[in-house]
C-alpha cells in the first residue's frame, strides 16, 4: 500500500491544562510536495509542529492524542533527536547559528567529519581531528544545491539576514536523509528579493523529492508556490485545499471566518454621532524590536473604542508602546490638537494617557508586591495621589490606599484574600484586572489596552471585555485596544485598524467581511484589495 | 510536616543561625560564662553595628543589590569624625559635629558612586566591592597626607594620623552613656539603641515617601516602574546617596561606642559583616525591610559575641578563640552570600 505520503498526522488532539488547542487535526504531506499550513496566531500551527518534533512541552504536559505515520509507519516521536533521525528538518524563524563560526562550521555543527590521528588512536575517538577539507566540500555542495555562490569559509557574523536563512537551510539539507523540511515563516524577516530566492530554492528542493511543509502568513506566497494548503482555525482543521483550485480570497475567508456577533454593533453604529479627533498620529514610527512601526498616520476619535489588529510581529503592539514612550519613537503626536512630547513616559501619563501593557508579568505588574502598591503606584507617582503630609514628611496615606484598593477589588471583582496579597499569587484574569485597576486609578482620558485577554480563561475574558465596554459607555473613556484576537476586536470596537508590516493596511468596520480582514492581515495592499472586492 | 512549615516561614538561614545562637547561649550557661557580661556585650554590639547594616536597605530596595561599597560611606564618616576632633570639639557636640561634617561629604561621594553604578548595570555587586577597596586604599594615602594637627590623632613623630586612636577625651561612648541603666547586671546603652531605632524609623519613613515608593518599585520591577514614569537612574542615585550617608553615620556611631577610631585599612572588610547580617535577617539581593536589619544584626552579632567567650572557655590556650571567631564570622558571611538570590 504505497500512497506516497511521507507524513500523515491523523486525528491529532492536544490539551494544555484542560484547554483544547488542537481538535482532531489531519495533515498529509507527499514526497516532493510543497504543503502550506496557514492560520491566525493561536490557531494551533506551532503546537502541531511541536508535536511533529517531539518537543518537551508536549510530553511534559501529557502528550497528544492521535497518530503520526512517517513513511507509512506508525511512529512515536519522543524527542527532537528522534525527529532528526527520522529525517525531519526544521528551518527556524529565529536563526540558530553561531556568529563567530564559519558557514561550514555552522552547517556541520555537532556532525563534524573527522579523521584519525596519533592521539586519537591511543586515547579514543573523541580526539580525532576535524577533516576540514571534506567538511568544506559537503558544505559547498549543500550551498550549490541552493544556488548560493557565497564562500563556505566566511564567518556568519555580518552576513545579511537572507544569507543566514540560507545557511540554516543548507544545514538541514546537508543532513543526508532529510525527507521532510519544515519552514516556519522563513520569509517574515527577508526582503522581497531574498524571499523570492528562497521560494525558488524551496521549489528546487521539492523537485528533488523532499517534502516541504511551509508555514506562512503571506497568502500570495501560498498561491504562488504551494501544491496543497491546510487551513487551521482555533485548533480545528478548516479545510485542505488544492491550491490551484483556490484563491487568496477563499483562503483568507476560511482563515478568519467566524460567526461574529455583530448585531449589537450595528445598533451602536446608528447612534454614532460625528466625533472630534482626540489623538492624531502623523508619520509615527516606533523602534520596538520585533514590532516595528513605520510612518503610520491614524486619527483616534473621542469616546470610541478603537481596535488595533494584525498578526504577531507586524507592529500593532508597537503603537501603544511608542505613544507611551516605552520604546523610542519619532514622528508627531497631537493630543486634543496639542503636540505631545515623544519618548517621555512621564509626560504621556501626565497628559491623561494610561496604558495596560501586553506584557503583564514583566511590565504590567510587580509580581512580588501587594495588590495595593500595584494599583496605586502610577497615580501616586504621577498625580501625587494617596499622599499625606506628616510634619516634614510627605508619606503614603495608607488609609486612603486601602480604601481605594478595596473599592477597586469590589468594582472589578478581583478574587483575592486581601488587598495586601501579592499579585504573583493571583490568577491571570485577576492579574489583568489589577492592571486595569491601576490604569483606571489615573482617571485617564485615553486608555490603551494591549492584549487584555492573553493568557486568561474564557470567563475572565468576557469580564474584561465587558468592563472595557462599560468604561467606554458610562465614563465616555476613549479606549484603544490592541489585540491578536480579531473576534474580540470585532465584538467591542467601533473601528479596527489592521496593521501589516508596520503600516496601516486599512481601517475596517467590525461588520466588514471575513475576507477583507483576512486579506488585510496577510498584507495584501489596499489597492489590490479593492480590485479583489470589485 | 508542621516543623517544615515553620522552617519555611522563618526561612532556612534565619532558622539555622538562630538555632546556633541558642545552642551557643546554652553552652555559655553550661560553661559558666558570666551571662550578664555576655548579654551586655550582645546588646551593645547590636546598637554598634545596626546603622551599618541599615545602610544595606536603600541600596537593595533600589535594585543595586547590597551595598558592598560600604567602605566609601565609612571613609566619609571617618573624615567627618577626624575633622570634628581636629576643630577641637568634645563630648556630645563632637559627635554631632562629626555627623554634620560627614553628611555633605557622603552626599557628594554617594552621588558619584551612584553615577558609577548606573554606568555598570548588571554587575553592581562586583564593581561595588572593588570600588570600596580602592577608595579605602586611596584614603590610606589621604590619612598620611591630610594636614591634621590635633595631638590626639597624629603620630608623635613623623607625618599623618595614627592607625588607631582613642576617643576617650572626645566623643567616646557618648551614646552608650546617655540614659544608660543596669538590670540584673546587664547594661542597657539607651542612647545607642534609641539612635539606631530612630535611624530605622527614619529609613522606614523614607520608604513610605513618594520617592521611596518609586525607588522600591524601580528596584522590584524596572519595566513596571518605567511604564509608570519613574526615572530609575535617579532613584538608584538617591538610594545610594542615602546608603553612603548611613554608612558614614554608622561608622561614627560604631567608633563612638567602640571608643576608638580605626583608620587606614580598617574599613576594608567592613561591608561583608553588614551584608551578611541583612541577608541572615531575611533579605535577598532584591528585597529588604527594616525588620530584616533588626533581626539580622541581632542574630549575626549575637552569635559572634557569644561564640567568643565560649570558645575561650573550651580552648583556653593562646589566641585560638580569635582564629575560631574569624572562621565563624567568615563562615556565616559565606553562607549568607550563597543565599543572596533568595533566602529560602
Amino acid at each position: 500500500m504505497n500512497n506516497g505520503y511521507v507524513l500523515q498526522m491523523k486525528d491529532i488532539s492536544k490539551e494544555y491544562y484542560g484547554n483544547k488547542v488542537l481538535k482532531g487535526v489531519n495533515l498529509n504531506v507527499k514526497a516532493g510536495e510543497i504543503h502550506c499550513l496557514v492560520g491566525e496566531n493561536g490557531a494551533g500551527k506551532s503546537t502541531l509542529m511541536n508535536i511533529l518534533f517531539g518537543m518537551d512541552v508536549i510530553h511534559s504536559t501529557g502528550g497528544y492524542e492521535g497518530e503520526i505515520l512517517f513513511n507509512e509507519k506508525i511512529t512515536e516521536i519522543k524527542s527532537p533527536k528522534k525527529a532528526m533521525e527520522l529525517g525531519i528538518g526544521m528551518v527556524h524563524q529565529e536563526f540558530m547559528l553561531i556568529p563567530e563560526f564559519t558557514i561550514t562550521e555552522n552547517i556541520k555543527l555537532n556532525r563534524e567529519i573527522t579523521k584519525d590521528n596519533v592521539i586519537s588512536k591511543i586515547l579514543g575517538d573523541r580526539l580525532r581531528t576535524i577533516d576540514s577539507k571534506r567538511m568544506n566540500d559537503d558544505a559547498r555542495s549543500a550551498l550549490d544545491r541552493l544556488d548560493m555562490n557565497i564562500d563556505e569559509w566566511v564567518r556568519i557574523v555580518g552576513l545579511p539576514v537572507g544569507h543566514m536563512q540560507f545557511v540554516e537551510i543548507a544545514r538541514e539539507i546537508d543532513k543526508t536523509k532529510v525527507k521532510l523540511m519544515v519552514f516556519d515563516e522563513p520569509t517574515a524577516v527577508l526582503t522581497e528579493s531574498e524571499a523570492d530566492n528562497l521560494l525558488k530554492s524551496m521549489k528546487k528542493l521539492a523537485s528533488s523529492g523532499i517534502a516541504i511543509l511551509f508555514i506562512t502568513h503571506r497568502l500570495d506566497e501560498v498561491i504562488s508556490i504551494s501544491d496543497n494548503v491546510t487551513i487551521l482555525r482555533d485548533g480545528e482543521l478548516v479545510k485542505t485545499l488544492v491550491t490551484s483550485e483556490s484563491s487568496v480570497g477563499e483562503i483568507a475567508e476560511l482563515m478568519v471566518g467566524r460567526k461574529v456577533d455583530i448585531l449589537n454593533k450595528e445598533e451602536k453604529n446608528k447612534k454614532q454621532v460625528k466625533r472630534e479627533v482626540i489623538l492624531e498620529l502623523k508619520d509615527f514610527s516606533v523602534h520596538m524590536p520585533g514590532e516595528e512601526v513605520k510612518n503610520i498616520n491614524l486619527k483616534i476619535e473621542n469616546g470610541e473604542i478603537f481596535g488595533i489588529g494584525g498578526l504577531a510581529g507586524q507592529g500593532k503592539v508597537g503603537i501603544a508602546n511608542g505613544i507611551m514612550g516605552l520604546y523610542p519613537s519619532n514622528g508627531e503626536l497631537y493630543l486634543k490638537g496639542n503636540k505631545l512630547k515623544l519618548n517621555d513616559t512621564n509626560n504621556s501619563l501626565e497628559n491623561g494617557l494610561a496604558f495596560v501593557s501586553e506584557d503583564r508579568r514583566e511590565v504590567g505588574l510587580i509580581l512580588d508586591s501587594s495588590i495595593e502598591l500595584n494599583i496605586i503606584f502610577t497615580a501616586l507617582n504621577i498625580q501625587n495621589k494617596f499622599l499625606k503630609k506628616y510634619l516634614f514628611f510627605t508619606l503614603q496615606n495608607s488609609k486612603k490606599i486601602k480604601k481605594h484598593t478595596d473599592e477597586m477589588i469590589k468594582k472589578l471583582d478581583i478574587r483575592c484574600t486581601s488587598s495586601k496579597q501579592n499579585v504573583g499569587k493571583l490568577s491571570g484574569g485577576n492579574q489583568q484586572k489589577v492592571c486595569i485597576a491601576r490604569a483606571l486609578t489615573q482617571d485617564p482620558d485615553i486608555l490603551f489596552v494591549s492584549e487584555p485577554t492573553r493568557g486568561i480563561d474564557i470567563g475572565a475574558k468576557k469580564l474584561v471585555l465587558d468592563l472595557l465596554v462599560e468604561l467606554n459607555k458610562e465614563l465616555g473613556m476613549t479606549i484603544v485596544m490592541t489585540s491578536s484576537e480579531l473576534t474580540e476586536l470585532r465584538k467591542i470596537s467601533d473601528r479596527i485598524a489592521i496593521i501589516s508590516e508596520g503600516k496601516v493596511a486599512g481601517i475596517l468596520k467590525p461588520g466588514d467581511s471575513d475576507k477583507k480582514f483576512g486579506l488585510m492581515m496577510s498584507g495584501t495592499k489596499i489597492k489590490e484589495l479593492q480590485e479583489e472586492v470589485i | 510536616m508542621t516543623s517544615k512549615l515553620i522552617v519555611n516561614k522563618i526561612g532556612l538561614p534565619r532558622f539555622i543561625i538562630s538555632t546556633l545562637f541558642v545552642f551557643v547561649l546554652i553552652l555559655a550557661v553550661v560553661l559558666k560564662v558570666p551571662m550578664d557580661m555576655l548579654l551586655s556585650d550582645v546588646i551593645k554590639r547590636f546598637g554598634m553595628y545596626g546603622i551599618l547594616v541599615l545602610a544595606m536597605v536603600p541600596s537593595i530596595q533600589s535594585g543595586t543589590g547590597p551595598n558592598f561599597a560600604l567602605p566609601i560611606g565609612i571613609v566619609c564618616g571617618l573624615l567627618g569624625a577626624t575633622m570634628s576632633i581636629e576643630f577641637g570639639h568634645v563630648g556630645f557636640s563632637a559627635f554631632i559635629i562629626a555627623v554634620l561634617f560627614s553628611i555633605p561629604i557622603a552626599v557628594i561621594t554617594g552621588y558619584f558612586y551612584g553615577k558609577l553604578l548606573n554606568a555598570v548595570k548588571g554587575s553592581e555587586m562586583a564593581i561595588a566591592t572593588y570600588t570600596g577597596f580602592s577608595v579605602v586604599q586611596l584614603m590610606s594615602i589621604g590619612w598620611i597626607m591630610l594636614p591634621f594637627k590635633s595631638g590626639q590623632m597624629i603620630w608623635p613623630i613623623g607625618k599623618g594620623l595614627r592607625t588607631t586612636f582613642t576617643l576617650e577625651k572626645t566623643f567616646g561612648h557618648v551614646l552608650d552613656n546617655f540614659l544608660h541603666f543596669n538590670i540584673l547586671g546587664v547594661t542597657i546603652p539607651t542612647g545607642l539603641l534609641l539612635f539606631f531605632l530612630g535611624a530605622c524609623y527614619f529609613v522606614y519613613l523614607f520608604t513610605k515617601s513618594k520617592t521611596g515608593t518609586a525607588i522600591l518599585a524601580g528596584g522590584m520591577n524596572p519595566n513596571y516602574a518605567r511604564a509608570s514614569g519613574v526615572n530609575i537612574d535617579k532613584g538608584r542615585m538617591i538610594a545610594n546617596i542615602l546608603s553612603t550617608v548611613l554608612g558614614a553615620v554608622g561608622i561614627i556611631v560604631y567608633s563612638s561606642s567602640y571608643g576608638f577610631v580605626q583608620l587606614y585599612t580598617a574599613p576594608l572588610m567592613m561591608a561583608f559583616p553588614a551584608v551578611a547580617a541583612v541577608l541572615i535577617g531575611g533579605a535577598t539581593a532584591k528585597r529588604a525591610k527594616i525588620s530584616h536589619v533588626i533581626i539580622g544584626v541581632l542574630l549575626f552579632q549575637g552569635l559572634l559575641t557569644s561564640a567568643m567567650p565560649v570558645t575561650n572557655k573550651i580552648f583556653p590556650v593562646g589566641n585560638i578563640s580569635e582564629i575560631i571567631r574569624t572562621v565563624v564570622q567568615n563562615g556565616i558571611i559565606l553562607y549568607a552570600l550563597t543565599k543572596v538570590e533568595g533566602g529560602k
